[in-house]
């Protein structure tokens, strides 16, 4: 964000401090975070039949005639100029038709970047897409082929001869953090924070640490490649997309193609795993424009390498957090200062430095984070971006704390833990850290740990147990809509361009309707997933569930005023006004008083309507602004470490969250638990390889690139608070992030426990461990 | 002779170097088959031949000449009824996206029968007799070839415990 946005937040902050609360969104609590019925209930997912059975239908599956595949050539250094592209041979090997490089690729604009003010934007970086010869990042798309099948386009790829002269390039991390840059502001917040005088405090602090983290760059690795099927009609652009922003695809493409909005469709029903990697990449870009050369539709489906040259990932960090404490426990002083890689043609901000500010009561705070610009591959958010690498370096230094203190480090949490937001004092929507702390610890056994480290074992194994908080902050995208649809049998249709990636987003939402409209569950469908449904706000920042929850209610209070039209005066409802009246038992009646209803299907019968239609969009998220609202979890992780190897196994895993009311059991659980999983790849595996020399990545592969296997993976428990969160759709917060925050600092809060050696730099490999 | 497919002939592609993997799904349309990485890395595109798992994205197509292949789409035949595993993975959420469940699905049905077999694994204590019945550990170890990003593994795991008790049953 700029100097003006960020003046522009400030300034509405200001002035939201000074208005009441009920004439903001959430003012008066949602009947739904009490009034259950289908919500809160264990429901399986509607469309898991057709997962088990092979049925749903992702990006790269479905069927075109004329479909040429598409095969990609990446450069080979990370600065510099094609001096010489020799396409002769891939032009004449068998199948091929088309060789694309920047001399034959149409004129296309670089796509708007993504941002929480931009609805329809999805870029992820600034770069000129194949326009030119110049070479920005090593693996960026050089040629483009198309072949009657995949395997001659690869073929042929690997004929394409490319010299360059390269240029000079900053590829070391170590070196970039010489020229740093510090920018004023950091997502919607300033970036250097200075309350009270932090360092002084810090020196005279009864007991202090002080200590450097640093945590690697991370790819998502879905198992499903990234994928389009992408055909012109003529002006139209037909894309079959696995992506996590529809709209915000939509409207990039028709800016790089100077068509219109209207013009572009992308449907995207079934993602196969998407954790912030399945938006705008080059690829779709590049596939498009390949198919409007040759006329034909393409199919470009990325390789595992291809994933990891083109598809930006977590970026790496180096954070370093101070902490002073009075005898007691108190903390006097914060001091949170880091590196992120952020090359400048990077739109995604790693906001690390935020997880500190929101936490824990502090007398004061400093607080900044500085920017590496090198020329890599840009990077992109990955579940959880900002939190989980910063909880990883607070919780490890909270540990460190307790462990100095010789205080129990759930004490210590209990001692510091927030009551309101710390730096500007709003107030919390809802927050009880404590009482998730609480449960976790009676779930995993917490008074079993030593608080002496390395004083437990059996045989070979030391055995250890940490914990540490996870947390997200709420969110909730402007401008998501709704459409319901009635029809005269009382069925309620709802539709939304939104996303399944997992989430199980129409199994809720239709557990949300139905309760939103008084109907029993299968008197409710709904239908997401493509461009021609009302707006929907991309999935991510966690804040789907709440957007299209937002915008359903929306649509449902019009709704109410559109029956109440349509009744008439012939109706037990005659005169009654819509905030007089409620859904219940299929149809409408009185508040307070049940004799007078009618159900949809007697409205609609006695006005001769086949259905009623409406659309509701949700209200802009000033909640954000006027409170503090964040989610919190405190996780538990039980492991063993061998003394004669160093490996790490993991035994037990508990996770305990305040997320507001959990929607769906079932769904809920698997959220919290896939967040979980990938925060044990964080904390023990995952690492994308980088070679500082020519920036070029290593672990392009999945058999180098180590995400937790079945085998890594405990039993995990996972529990609740399900307190309501009054200022929320249904009472509920995101859930799809959170997951992973924390885990990776229980785990090496746990492994310092079991074996006394502190590891501050993520994976926690075998070869960090030197257990002498 | 030619390949059955879920029991339905189908003749051997006319590259010989064509996969398993894509005769299913490029030639074939039989896209419940996933691809995940093309490289033998992930397990998604796991079927089965003669019964027993195979990666089909290393295997050639023309390996399976005359022999019998079945994927997701043949364990339910033409019926609406579910396999007892494919039931157990919507009972026990043994998946979020769904991308690699048909590979977790036809892998697991093999594995319960090497488990059957009494074939060791690398977390079997003693070779000679076998596995000590249908363990946690055990099938965790046996399945860490099928990766899921969701981290549906606790739900896969108890899906497939269903099916070995009902086997048992
Ligand atoms: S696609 Fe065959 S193992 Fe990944
Ligand atoms: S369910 Fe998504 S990868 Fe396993």
């Amino acid at each position: 964000m700029s100097k003006l946005q960020n003046a522009l937040v400030g300034g509405v902050r200001t002035v939201l401090e000074h208005i009441p609360a009920a004439w903001l969104p959430g003012a008066s609590p949602d009947h739904l975070a009490e009034r259950r019925v289908a919500l809160g209930t264990q429901q399986p997912r509607i469309d898991g039949p057709e997962k088990v059975r092979g049925m749903a239908r992702f990006a790269a599956e479905v069927p075109m005639d004329e479909l040429l595949h598409a095969a990609f050539v990446h450069s080979t250094i990370a600065r510099g100029t094609i001096v010489e592209l020799d396409i002769a041979a891939a032009e004449a090997a068998p199948g091929v038709g088309l060789v694309m490089t920047h001399r034959n690729a149409p004129k296309m604009k670089v796509p708007p970047s993504i941002g929480l003010t931009s609805m329809k934007a999805a870029g992820n970086h600034t770069l000129p897409i194949m326009q030119d010869a110049e070479i920005r990042w090593n693996g960026q798309v050089v040629a483009v082929i198309l072949a009657e099948t995949r395997e001659q386009a690869d073929h042929a790829a690997s004929l394409v001869n490319v010299l360059y002269d390269a240029a000079p390039s900053r590829t070391r991390f170590e070196e970039g953090k010489a020229n740093a840059r510090t920018p004023h502001s950091i997502q919607m917040d300033q970036n250097r924070l200075e309350k009270g005088n932090a360092t002084k405090k810090l020196a005279q602090a009864a007991v202090s640490i002080d200590a450097t983290y640093s945590t690697p760059w991370e790819s998502h690795n879905p198992i499903e490649p990234h994928a389009a099927t992408i055909a012109w009609e003529g002006e139209k652009l037909i894309v079959h997309d696995a992506t996590q922003m529809i709209h915000g695809t939509v409207g990039s493409l028709a800016k790089v193609f100077g068509i219109k909005d209207d013009d572009v469709f992308v449907s995207s029903p079934f993602v196969g795993g998407g954790f912030g990697a399945k938006g705008l990449w080059d690829h779709q870009i590049l596939g498009a424009a390949a198919a409007k050369l040759t006329g034909r539709p393409v199919r470009i489906r990325l390789s595992r390498e291809s994933m990891h040259r083109l598809v930006g990932g977590r970026t790496q960090t180096e954070q370093r957090v101070a902490l002073g404490a009075d005898a007691d426990g108190k903390l006097k002083a914060l001091l949170h200062h880091g590196y992120a890689t952020k090359p400048r043609h990077s739109i995604t901000d790693e906001a690390f430095s935020q997880t500190g500010r929101s936490l824990y009561a502090c007398e004061s705070f400093d607080v900044v984070q500085h920017y590496v610009d090198l020329d890599l591959l840009a990077n992109s958010f990955m579940r959880a971006p900002g939190e989980a690498p910063g909880t990883f370096a607070i919780e490890c230094a909270m540990d460190e704390l307790a462990h100095a203190l010789n205080m129990d480090p759930v004490e210590l949490r209990r001692r510091n833990v927030a009551t309101c937001d710390p730096v500007s004092g709003a107030p919390h929507s809802q927050s009880d850290m404590m009482a998730a702390y609480d449960m976790g610890a009676e779930r995993i056994g917490w008074d079993r740990r030593s608080p002496e480290p390395r004083t437990r074992s059996e045989g070979e194994w030391l055995i250890g147990m940490g914990c540490a908080t996870g947390t997200f902050p709420f969110l909730r995208m402007p401008g998501t809509a709704a459409r319901i649809t009635v029809d005269a049998t009382g069925h309620a249709h709802v539709a939304s361009a939104a996303h399944e990636m997992g989430m199980g987003t129409a199994t809720v939402q239709r557990q949300h309707a139905a309760d939103r409209l008084g109907l029993p569950l299968d008197s409710v469908s709904v239908t997401i997933g493509d461009s021609t449904l009302p707006y929907g706000a991309l999935a991510g920042g966690s804040s789907q569930t709440a957007s299209l929850g937002a915008a359903i209610s929306a649509a449902s209070d019009k709704l109410a005023e559109q029956l109440l039209r349509l009744a008439g005066n012939d109706t037990p409802l005659a005169g009654l006004k819509p905030g007089e009246v409620e859904f219940a038992d299929g149809g409408l009646r009185k508040i307070d008083d049940p004799s007078r209803h009618e159900t949809f299907a007697s409205i609609l019968g006695r006005a001769s309507q086949a259905e009623v239609s409406v659309t509701g969009e949700s209200k802009a998220p000033m909640e954000m602004l006027k409170f503090s609202m964040h989610s919190t979890s405190a996780v538990f992780c039980e492991l063993r470490v061998s003394e004669v190897t160093g490996e790490i196994r993991i035994d037990r895993l508990v996770g305990a969250f305040d997320c507001g009311r959990i929607l769906n059991a079932q769904t809920a659980t698997s959220q919290f638990k896939g967040g979980m999983i990938m925060g044990l790849g964080m904390a023990l595996t995952e690492e994308t390889l980088l070679d500082e020399r020519s920036g070029r990545i290593m672990s392009t592969s999945l058999a180098e690139y180590h995400v937790p296997v079945h085998l890594d993976v405990p039993d995990i428990d996972v529990l609740w608070t399900d307190i309501p969160d009054p200022r929320t759709p249904m009472g509920a917060r995101g859930i799809g992030e959170i997951g992973t925050t924390g885990v990776a600092a229980a785990v090496a809060n746990a492994v310092f426990n079991a074996t006394g050696v502190r590891v501050r730099d993520l994976p926690i490999t075998l070869d960090k461990l030197d257990l002498g | 002779m030619p390949i059955s497919i879920n029991g339905a002939d189908y003749p051997l592609p006319d590259d010989p170097r064509v996969s398993l993997l894509d005769l299913l799904r490029e030639r074939e349309g039989l896209t419940g088959t996933k691809l995940g990485c093309n490289q033998g890395a992930c397990g998604a595109c796991t079927v089965l031949l003669d019964g027993e798992r195979v990666l089909s994205c290393l295997t050639l197509a023309v390996q399976a000449e005359g022999r019998e292949v079945v994927t997701i789409e043949g364990l339910t035949g033409d019926g609406e009824e579910l396999h007892p595993l494919q039931q157990a993975f919507i009972d026990h959420d043994g998946f979020q996206c769904g991308y690699c469940t048909p590979g977790q699905i036809c892998s697991a049905i093999a594995m319960a029968q090497e488990l059957r077999r009494g074939d060791p694994s690398h977390v079997t204590a003693d070779l000679a007799s076998g596995p000590n019945g249908p363990t946690r550990e055990e099938i965790r170890e046996r399945m860490s070839g099928n990766l899921c990003r969701c981290g549906a593994h606790n739900g896969i795991v108890e899906a497939i415990e269903v099916l070995l008790a009902g086997e048992a049953a």
